[in-house]
Protein backbone atom coordinates (compact mmCIF):
# COMPACT_ATOMS: atom_id res chain seq x y z
CA UNK A 1 0.00 0.00 0.00
CA UNK A 2 1.12 3.48 -0.93
CA UNK A 3 2.39 5.09 2.37
CA UNK A 4 2.64 8.60 0.69
CA UNK A 5 -0.52 9.01 -1.10
CA UNK A 6 -1.06 12.68 -1.13
CA UNK A 7 -4.56 12.91 -0.58
CA UNK A 8 -5.99 15.99 -1.40
CA UNK A 9 -9.39 17.53 0.05
CA UNK A 10 -10.97 16.58 -3.34
CA UNK A 11 -10.06 13.07 -3.20
CA UNK A 12 -11.55 13.03 0.60
CA UNK A 13 -15.09 13.37 -0.53
CA UNK A 14 -14.87 11.92 -3.85
CA UNK A 15 -14.13 8.68 -2.13
CA UNK A 16 -17.35 9.46 0.39
CA UNK A 17 -19.05 9.76 -2.75
CA UNK A 18 -17.61 6.26 -4.57
CA UNK A 19 -16.32 8.34 -7.34
CA UNK A 20 -12.65 6.95 -6.53
CA UNK A 21 -10.88 3.98 -9.05
CA UNK A 22 -11.71 1.30 -6.43
CA UNK A 23 -7.93 0.84 -5.72
CA UNK A 24 -7.02 4.61 -4.69
CA UNK A 25 -10.16 3.99 -2.36
CA UNK A 26 -8.40 1.79 -0.90
CA UNK A 27 -5.49 3.94 -0.49
CA UNK A 28 -7.90 6.21 1.14
CA UNK A 29 -8.94 3.72 3.77
CA UNK A 30 -5.53 2.93 4.84
CA UNK A 31 -4.90 6.72 5.11
CA UNK A 32 -7.77 6.99 7.56
CA UNK A 33 -7.09 4.51 9.30
CA UNK A 34 -4.52 6.70 11.15
CA UNK A 35 -6.22 9.80 11.08
CA UNK A 36 -9.49 9.24 13.34
CA UNK A 37 -10.18 12.78 13.89
CA UNK A 38 -10.68 12.99 10.05
CA UNK A 39 -12.77 10.32 9.86
CA UNK A 40 -14.88 11.66 11.61
CA UNK A 41 -15.19 14.54 9.60
CA UNK A 42 -15.67 12.39 6.55
CA UNK A 43 -18.56 10.70 8.64
CA UNK A 44 -20.86 13.82 8.95
CA UNK A 45 -20.70 14.30 5.27
CA UNK A 46 -22.01 10.63 4.75
CA UNK A 47 -24.58 11.54 7.10
CA UNK A 48 -25.16 14.40 5.40
CA UNK A 49 -25.60 12.51 2.43
CA UNK A 50 -28.20 10.14 4.24
CA UNK A 51 -30.01 13.00 5.90
CA UNK A 52 -30.48 14.41 2.84
CA UNK A 53 -32.04 11.66 1.39
CA UNK A 54 -34.50 10.97 4.15
CA UNK A 55 -35.20 14.32 3.70
CA UNK A 56 -36.03 14.73 0.17
CA UNK A 57 -36.66 10.89 -1.10
CA UNK A 58 -40.25 11.37 -0.07
CA UNK A 59 -41.02 13.59 -2.75
CA UNK A 60 -40.20 11.46 -5.18
CA UNK A 61 -43.56 9.46 -4.25
CA UNK A 62 -45.78 12.23 -4.17
CA UNK A 63 -48.04 12.31 -6.89
CA UNK A 64 -47.38 14.73 -9.34
CA UNK A 65 -49.36 17.75 -9.41
CA UNK A 66 -51.64 17.66 -12.50
CA UNK A 67 -50.14 21.10 -13.84
CA UNK A 68 -46.67 19.46 -14.00
CA UNK A 69 -48.12 16.18 -15.84
CA UNK A 70 -49.64 18.37 -18.15
CA UNK A 71 -46.44 20.19 -18.49
CA UNK A 72 -44.36 17.17 -19.09
CA UNK A 73 -46.15 15.41 -22.34
CA UNK A 74 -47.33 18.22 -24.25
CA UNK A 75 -45.30 18.04 -27.23
CA UNK A 76 -46.86 20.83 -29.47
CA UNK A 77 -45.33 23.93 -26.57
CA UNK A 78 -42.69 24.94 -28.93
CA UNK A 79 -45.22 27.09 -31.37
CA UNK A 80 -45.00 29.94 -28.81
CA UNK A 81 -40.84 30.88 -28.35
CA UNK A 82 -40.57 30.88 -24.68
CA UNK A 83 -39.07 34.32 -24.56
CA UNK A 84 -42.44 35.76 -26.09
CA UNK A 85 -44.03 33.78 -23.21
CA UNK A 86 -41.54 35.30 -20.87
CA UNK A 87 -40.65 38.61 -20.57
CA UNK A 88 -37.63 38.48 -18.43
CA UNK A 89 -37.83 42.06 -15.95
CA UNK A 90 -40.04 39.96 -13.12
CA UNK A 91 -43.35 41.53 -13.42
CA UNK A 92 -45.95 39.33 -14.79
CA UNK A 93 -45.10 36.78 -17.42
CA UNK A 94 -47.29 34.97 -19.48
CA UNK A 95 -45.56 31.38 -18.57
CA UNK A 96 -48.46 29.20 -19.63
CA UNK A 97 -47.88 28.41 -23.85
CA UNK A 98 -50.52 28.10 -26.23
CA UNK A 99 -50.67 24.71 -25.88
CA UNK A 100 -52.20 24.31 -22.31
CA UNK A 101 -55.26 25.63 -23.54
CA UNK A 102 -55.51 29.43 -22.67
CA UNK A 103 -52.71 31.35 -23.89
CA UNK A 104 -54.59 34.13 -25.82
CA UNK A 105 -54.05 35.47 -29.03
CA UNK A 106 -54.30 38.14 -30.09
CA UNK A 107 -56.26 37.44 -33.88
CA UNK A 108 -58.99 35.51 -31.73
CA UNK A 109 -61.92 37.24 -31.61
CA UNK A 110 -62.44 38.15 -27.77
CA UNK A 111 -65.60 36.72 -27.94
CA UNK A 112 -64.25 33.33 -28.54
CA UNK A 113 -61.17 33.47 -26.37
CA UNK A 114 -61.07 30.30 -24.01
CA UNK A 115 -59.84 32.59 -20.62
CA UNK A 116 -61.04 30.10 -18.49
CA UNK A 117 -61.02 26.79 -20.52
CA UNK A 118 -58.73 25.15 -17.80
CA UNK A 119 -58.28 27.80 -15.44
CA UNK A 120 -54.98 29.91 -14.53
CA UNK A 121 -51.71 28.36 -12.84
CA UNK A 122 -51.88 28.74 -9.20
CA UNK A 123 -49.13 30.75 -8.46
CA UNK A 124 -47.86 31.49 -4.26
CA UNK A 125 -47.76 34.75 -3.49
CA UNK A 126 -43.99 34.80 -2.87
CA UNK A 127 -43.89 33.71 -6.50
CA UNK A 128 -46.41 36.35 -7.66
CA UNK A 129 -45.02 39.06 -9.31
CA UNK A 130 -44.27 42.56 -7.38
CA UNK A 131 -47.76 43.83 -8.93
CA UNK A 132 -49.51 41.23 -8.15
CA UNK A 133 -48.32 41.42 -4.33
CA UNK A 134 -48.89 45.47 -4.09
CA UNK A 135 -52.73 44.98 -5.85
CA UNK A 136 -53.51 42.37 -2.99
CA UNK A 137 -51.84 44.77 -0.54
CA UNK A 138 -54.03 48.03 -1.98
CA UNK A 139 -56.99 45.54 -2.04
CA UNK A 140 -56.76 44.62 1.58
CA UNK A 141 -55.93 48.55 2.88
CA UNK A 142 -58.64 49.99 1.23
CA UNK A 143 -61.91 47.39 0.98
CA UNK A 144 -62.57 47.84 4.35
CA UNK A 145 -62.80 51.57 4.84
CA UNK A 146 -66.26 52.69 5.78
CA UNK A 147 -65.62 56.12 5.34
CA UNK A 148 -63.43 56.29 2.17
CA UNK A 149 -62.59 53.40 0.16
CA UNK A 150 -62.38 55.76 -2.67
CA UNK A 151 -60.77 58.93 -3.70
CA UNK A 152 -63.24 59.82 -6.44
CA UNK A 153 -66.68 58.01 -6.42
CA UNK A 154 -68.64 56.22 -9.48
CA UNK A 155 -70.95 59.41 -9.84
CA UNK A 156 -68.05 61.78 -11.12
CA UNK A 157 -67.01 58.56 -13.27
CA UNK A 158 -65.84 61.23 -15.91
CA UNK A 159 -63.49 63.17 -13.46
CA UNK A 160 -62.34 59.80 -12.06
CA UNK A 161 -61.79 58.78 -15.92
CA UNK A 162 -59.72 62.11 -16.79
CA UNK A 163 -57.51 62.50 -13.72
CA UNK A 164 -56.38 58.63 -13.68
CA UNK A 165 -55.60 58.88 -17.65
CA UNK A 166 -53.68 62.34 -16.94
CA UNK A 167 -52.06 61.13 -14.25
CA UNK A 168 -51.46 57.29 -15.65
CA UNK A 169 -50.60 58.83 -19.35
CA UNK A 170 -53.11 56.68 -21.04
CA UNK A 171 -56.45 56.64 -20.78
CA UNK A 172 -58.03 55.08 -17.85
CA UNK A 173 -61.53 53.89 -18.70
CA UNK A 174 -63.34 51.43 -15.91
CA UNK A 175 -64.48 48.27 -17.55
CA UNK A 176 -68.64 48.25 -16.35
CA UNK A 177 -69.29 44.82 -14.99
CA UNK A 178 -72.88 44.94 -13.91
CA UNK A 179 -73.42 41.91 -15.96
CA UNK A 180 -71.22 40.14 -13.64
CA UNK A 181 -73.06 41.38 -10.76
CA UNK A 182 -70.54 44.64 -9.63
CA UNK A 183 -71.56 48.20 -9.84
CA UNK A 184 -68.09 50.66 -10.04
CA UNK A 185 -68.12 52.75 -6.68
CA UNK A 186 -65.41 54.49 -7.80
CA UNK A 187 -61.11 54.79 -7.43
CA UNK A 188 -57.78 56.28 -6.92
CA UNK A 189 -54.64 56.86 -7.33
CA UNK A 190 -52.04 55.31 -5.78
CA UNK A 191 -47.99 54.88 -5.72
CA UNK A 192 -46.79 51.51 -7.49
CA UNK A 193 -43.21 50.53 -7.42
CA UNK A 194 -41.95 53.27 -10.01
CA UNK A 195 -45.07 55.49 -10.57
CA UNK A 196 -48.87 55.94 -10.04
CA UNK A 197 -51.17 53.13 -10.73
CA UNK A 198 -54.65 53.38 -11.08
CA UNK A 199 -57.29 51.18 -8.36
CA UNK A 200 -61.19 50.79 -9.44
CA UNK A 201 -63.40 49.74 -6.81
CA UNK A 202 -66.24 47.81 -7.49
CA UNK A 203 -69.35 46.30 -5.24
CA UNK A 204 -72.31 43.48 -5.62
CA UNK A 205 -75.53 44.21 -4.58
CA UNK A 206 -74.29 42.34 -1.13
CA UNK A 207 -71.67 44.85 -0.36
CA UNK A 208 -68.65 42.15 -1.37
CA UNK A 209 -65.73 44.33 -2.82
CA UNK A 210 -63.73 43.63 -5.68
CA UNK A 211 -60.56 45.91 -6.90
CA UNK A 212 -58.91 46.21 -10.62
CA UNK A 213 -55.59 46.95 -10.02
CA UNK A 214 -54.00 49.13 -13.32
CA UNK A 215 -50.29 49.56 -13.46
CA UNK A 216 -48.04 50.80 -16.44
CA UNK A 217 -45.17 49.80 -15.21
CA UNK A 218 -44.78 47.23 -17.69
CA UNK A 219 -43.08 48.62 -20.17
CA UNK A 220 -39.97 48.83 -18.15
CA UNK A 221 -39.25 45.01 -19.24
CA UNK A 222 -37.93 46.80 -22.51
CA UNK A 223 -35.60 44.51 -24.49
CA UNK A 224 -37.83 41.26 -23.37
CA UNK A 225 -41.24 43.27 -25.04
CA UNK A 226 -39.65 44.94 -27.83
CA UNK A 227 -38.19 41.51 -29.48
CA UNK A 228 -41.79 40.07 -28.87
CA UNK A 229 -43.03 43.22 -30.52
CA UNK A 230 -40.68 43.23 -32.93
CA UNK A 231 -41.00 39.02 -33.37
CA UNK A 232 -44.85 38.58 -33.04
CA UNK A 233 -45.77 42.15 -34.36
CA UNK A 234 -47.91 43.10 -31.29
CA UNK A 235 -47.11 42.25 -27.88
CA UNK A 236 -50.31 40.41 -27.28
CA UNK A 237 -49.27 37.21 -25.81
CA UNK A 238 -51.43 37.07 -22.19
CA UNK A 239 -51.27 34.48 -19.86
CA UNK A 240 -53.75 34.84 -16.67
CA UNK A 241 -52.15 33.77 -13.08
CA UNK A 242 -54.06 33.16 -9.96
CA UNK A 243 -52.56 33.78 -6.60
CA UNK A 244 -53.99 33.95 -3.23
CA UNK A 245 -53.19 35.66 -0.18
CA UNK A 246 -55.25 34.88 2.59
CA UNK A 247 -58.76 35.51 1.48
CA UNK A 248 -58.10 37.79 -1.22
CA UNK A 249 -57.52 36.10 -4.34
CA UNK A 250 -55.92 37.92 -7.27
CA UNK A 251 -56.17 37.09 -11.25
CA UNK A 252 -53.87 38.82 -13.00
CA UNK A 253 -52.03 39.25 -16.01
CA UNK A 254 -49.86 41.93 -18.84
CA UNK A 255 -51.39 42.66 -21.82
CA UNK A 256 -49.47 45.10 -23.64
CA UNK A 257 -47.58 48.12 -21.50
CA UNK A 258 -49.98 46.89 -19.13
CA UNK A 259 -50.65 44.59 -15.92
CA UNK A 260 -53.77 44.19 -14.55
CA UNK A 261 -55.18 42.40 -11.12
CA UNK A 262 -58.03 41.31 -10.02
CA UNK A 263 -58.58 40.77 -6.10
CA UNK A 264 -61.43 39.85 -4.29
CA UNK A 265 -62.68 37.96 -1.18
CA UNK A 266 -64.60 35.16 -3.18
CA UNK A 267 -64.68 31.99 -5.05
CA UNK A 268 -62.43 31.36 -7.80
CA UNK A 269 -64.97 30.84 -10.57
CA UNK A 270 -66.86 34.47 -9.66
CA UNK A 271 -63.34 35.93 -10.06
CA UNK A 272 -62.31 33.63 -13.08
CA UNK A 273 -65.68 35.11 -14.97
CA UNK A 274 -65.34 38.86 -13.79
CA UNK A 275 -61.54 38.75 -15.34
CA UNK A 276 -62.92 37.25 -18.30
CA UNK A 277 -65.01 40.24 -18.79
CA UNK A 278 -62.72 42.89 -18.29
CA UNK A 279 -60.52 41.11 -20.24
CA UNK A 280 -62.94 41.22 -22.77
CA UNK A 281 -64.16 45.16 -22.31
CA UNK A 282 -60.40 45.88 -22.71
CA UNK A 283 -59.90 43.80 -26.26
CA UNK A 284 -62.94 44.93 -27.65
CA UNK A 285 -62.06 48.40 -26.91
CA UNK A 286 -59.14 48.38 -29.42
CA UNK B 1 -47.07 4.75 -32.59
CA UNK B 2 -45.09 2.64 -30.28
CA UNK B 3 -41.65 4.77 -30.99
CA UNK B 4 -43.33 8.29 -30.38
CA UNK B 5 -44.42 7.86 -27.21
CA UNK B 6 -41.41 6.96 -25.18
CA UNK B 7 -40.27 10.82 -26.53
CA UNK B 8 -43.38 12.14 -25.30
CA UNK B 9 -43.07 10.61 -22.19
CA UNK B 10 -39.50 11.29 -21.89
CA UNK B 11 -39.91 14.15 -19.53
CA UNK B 12 -42.72 13.01 -17.34
CA UNK B 13 -40.16 10.29 -16.31
CA UNK B 14 -37.58 13.34 -14.76
CA UNK B 15 -40.34 14.91 -13.19
CA UNK B 16 -40.11 13.44 -10.05
CA UNK B 17 -36.14 13.68 -9.55
CA UNK B 18 -36.59 17.58 -10.95
CA UNK B 19 -39.28 18.40 -7.78
CA UNK B 20 -36.99 16.10 -5.53
CA UNK B 21 -34.00 18.74 -5.97
CA UNK B 22 -36.27 21.69 -6.45
CA UNK B 23 -37.86 21.12 -3.30
CA UNK B 24 -34.25 20.97 -1.44
CA UNK B 25 -33.10 23.37 -3.38
CA UNK B 26 -36.61 26.16 -3.19
CA UNK B 27 -37.32 24.98 0.33
CA UNK B 28 -41.16 24.79 -0.41
CA UNK B 29 -43.26 23.25 -2.34
CA UNK B 30 -44.92 25.66 -4.09
CA UNK B 31 -42.01 27.38 -5.70
CA UNK B 32 -40.18 24.17 -5.92
CA UNK B 33 -43.04 23.07 -8.61
CA UNK B 34 -42.99 26.76 -9.80
CA UNK B 35 -39.50 25.87 -11.02
CA UNK B 36 -40.40 22.68 -12.52
CA UNK B 37 -42.67 23.99 -14.57
CA UNK B 38 -40.78 26.62 -16.03
CA UNK B 39 -37.75 24.10 -16.76
CA UNK B 40 -40.27 21.68 -18.34
CA UNK B 41 -41.58 24.46 -20.27
CA UNK B 42 -38.32 25.97 -21.12
CA UNK B 43 -37.49 22.12 -22.19
CA UNK B 44 -40.22 21.93 -24.44
CA UNK B 45 -39.32 25.02 -26.59
CA UNK B 46 -35.54 24.34 -27.06
CA UNK B 47 -37.13 20.61 -27.91
CA UNK B 48 -35.44 20.64 -31.18
CA UNK B 49 -32.58 19.80 -29.56
CA UNK B 50 -33.11 16.63 -28.00
CA UNK B 51 -31.86 14.62 -30.79
CA UNK B 52 -28.14 16.32 -30.07
CA UNK B 53 -28.44 15.92 -25.97
CA UNK B 54 -26.56 13.02 -24.80
CA UNK B 55 -27.29 13.23 -21.09
CA UNK B 56 -30.55 14.74 -20.80
CA UNK B 57 -30.06 14.71 -16.87
CA UNK B 58 -27.61 16.93 -16.78
CA UNK B 59 -29.08 18.90 -19.89
CA UNK B 60 -32.62 19.41 -17.09
CA UNK B 61 -30.63 19.79 -14.77
CA UNK B 62 -29.08 22.80 -16.26
CA UNK B 63 -31.70 24.81 -17.43
CA UNK B 64 -33.28 24.17 -13.83
CA UNK B 65 -30.10 26.06 -12.77
CA UNK B 66 -30.18 28.82 -14.90
CA UNK B 67 -33.22 29.63 -14.13
CA UNK B 68 -33.46 28.77 -10.42
CA UNK B 69 -30.40 31.94 -10.53
CA UNK B 70 -32.52 33.86 -12.94
CA UNK B 71 -35.19 33.55 -10.17
CA UNK B 72 -33.13 33.96 -6.95
CA UNK B 73 -31.43 37.32 -8.74
CA UNK B 74 -34.54 38.80 -10.10
CA UNK B 75 -36.47 39.79 -7.15
CA UNK B 76 -33.57 41.51 -5.42
CA UNK B 77 -32.50 45.12 -5.63
CA UNK B 78 -29.25 46.08 -6.21
CA UNK B 79 -26.98 43.20 -5.55
CA UNK B 80 -23.91 42.07 -6.45
CA UNK B 81 -23.11 38.46 -7.35
CA UNK B 82 -20.80 36.77 -5.27
CA UNK B 83 -17.93 34.55 -5.84
CA UNK B 84 -15.44 32.73 -4.29
CA UNK B 85 -13.53 35.26 -3.73
CA UNK B 86 -15.98 37.69 -1.65
CA UNK B 87 -14.56 38.15 1.44
CA UNK B 88 -15.97 36.78 4.39
CA UNK B 89 -16.84 38.77 7.44
CA UNK B 90 -17.16 36.38 10.90
CA UNK B 91 -19.93 37.72 12.87
CA UNK B 92 -20.68 36.51 16.39
CA UNK B 93 -23.74 35.19 16.31
CA UNK B 94 -26.69 37.26 18.58
CA UNK B 95 -28.42 34.47 20.35
CA UNK B 96 -25.11 32.54 21.10
CA UNK B 97 -26.04 28.97 22.32
CA UNK B 98 -29.95 29.91 21.40
CA UNK B 99 -29.47 29.58 18.05
CA UNK B 100 -28.20 26.24 18.79
CA UNK B 101 -29.54 23.36 16.20
CA UNK B 102 -30.83 23.57 13.24
CA UNK B 103 -32.53 21.63 11.30
CA UNK B 104 -31.38 20.59 8.10
CA UNK B 105 -33.92 22.84 5.97
CA UNK B 106 -33.22 25.93 7.42
CA UNK B 107 -29.40 25.28 7.53
CA UNK B 108 -29.83 24.59 3.50
CA UNK B 109 -31.28 27.41 3.18
CA UNK B 110 -28.40 29.16 4.93
CA UNK B 111 -25.58 27.78 2.24
CA UNK B 112 -25.02 30.07 -0.75
CA UNK B 113 -26.85 28.72 -3.38
CA UNK B 114 -23.89 27.88 -5.80
CA UNK B 115 -22.75 25.87 -2.84
CA UNK B 116 -26.03 24.87 -2.54
CA UNK B 117 -27.07 23.61 -5.74
CA UNK B 118 -23.55 21.48 -5.32
CA UNK B 119 -23.71 19.49 -2.65
CA UNK B 120 -27.45 18.74 -3.47
CA UNK B 121 -26.69 17.32 -7.23
CA UNK B 122 -24.11 15.03 -5.73
CA UNK B 123 -25.93 13.76 -2.46
CA UNK B 124 -29.74 13.76 -4.14
CA UNK B 125 -28.54 12.62 -7.80
CA UNK B 126 -24.97 11.20 -7.09
CA UNK B 127 -23.93 12.94 -10.06
CA UNK B 128 -20.53 12.69 -11.02
CA UNK B 129 -18.38 15.63 -10.64
CA UNK B 130 -17.47 15.71 -14.26
CA UNK B 131 -22.14 16.11 -14.95
CA UNK B 132 -22.00 18.43 -12.20
CA UNK B 133 -19.90 20.99 -13.45
CA UNK B 134 -21.96 20.39 -16.98
CA UNK B 135 -25.04 20.93 -15.75
CA UNK B 136 -23.82 24.26 -13.86
CA UNK B 137 -21.09 25.63 -16.70
CA UNK B 138 -17.80 25.55 -14.42
CA UNK B 139 -15.03 23.61 -14.28
CA UNK B 140 -14.60 20.77 -12.13
CA UNK B 141 -12.09 22.38 -9.65
CA UNK B 142 -14.72 24.90 -8.51
CA UNK B 143 -17.20 22.06 -8.10
CA UNK B 144 -14.78 20.40 -5.97
CA UNK B 145 -13.87 23.58 -3.65
CA UNK B 146 -17.68 24.55 -3.52
CA UNK B 147 -18.70 21.02 -2.53
CA UNK B 148 -15.56 21.04 0.55
CA UNK B 149 -17.05 24.77 0.98
CA UNK B 150 -20.45 23.97 1.36
CA UNK B 151 -20.12 20.59 2.93
CA UNK B 152 -18.58 22.30 5.88
CA UNK B 153 -20.66 24.93 6.12
CA UNK B 154 -23.50 22.95 6.47
CA UNK B 155 -21.84 20.77 9.00
CA UNK B 156 -20.86 23.65 11.13
CA UNK B 157 -24.45 25.18 10.92
CA UNK B 158 -25.99 21.63 11.81
CA UNK B 159 -23.79 21.28 14.71
CA UNK B 160 -23.68 25.11 15.17
CA UNK B 161 -19.97 24.75 16.56
CA UNK B 162 -17.54 27.47 17.85
CA UNK B 163 -17.61 28.22 14.27
CA UNK B 164 -19.27 31.92 13.65
CA UNK B 165 -21.60 32.39 11.70
CA UNK B 166 -20.24 34.38 8.77
CA UNK B 167 -21.85 37.10 6.32
CA UNK B 168 -20.51 38.06 3.49
CA UNK B 169 -19.89 41.32 2.74
CA UNK B 170 -21.79 42.72 -0.18
CA UNK B 171 -20.88 45.77 -1.79
CA UNK B 172 -23.15 48.09 -4.43
CA UNK B 173 -21.16 48.79 -7.88
CA UNK B 174 -20.68 52.40 -7.80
Amino acid sequence: MNENPAVTEAELHAYIDGQLPAARQREIEAYLRSRPEELLRLESFRAQRRELHALFDPVLDEALPQRLKQHAVQASHSRTPWYLQRLAAGVAIALISGATGWGLRAGLPPESVPVVAQGPAVVTMASATGFAQRAVVAHAVYTPDQRRPVEVDAAHEDQLIAWLSKRMGAPMKPPHLQAVGYALEGGRLLPGGQGPVAQFMYQDSAGAKLTLYVSNEIDDLGGAVASGKAAGGKNSDTAFRFAQQGAIKVFYWVDGPFGYAISADTDRAALTRVSSEVYRQLTAGR
Amino acid sequence: MPDQAPEDQQLLTWVPRLRRYARALAGNRDDADDLVQDTLERAWAKAGLWRGVADMRAWLFSIMHNLHVDGVRRPKLHTVTMDDDTPEVPVAPKQGERLAVLDLQAALDLLPVEQKEIVLLVALEDMAYADVAKALGIPIGTVMSRLSRGRERLRALMESRDQPVRLKVVRNTP
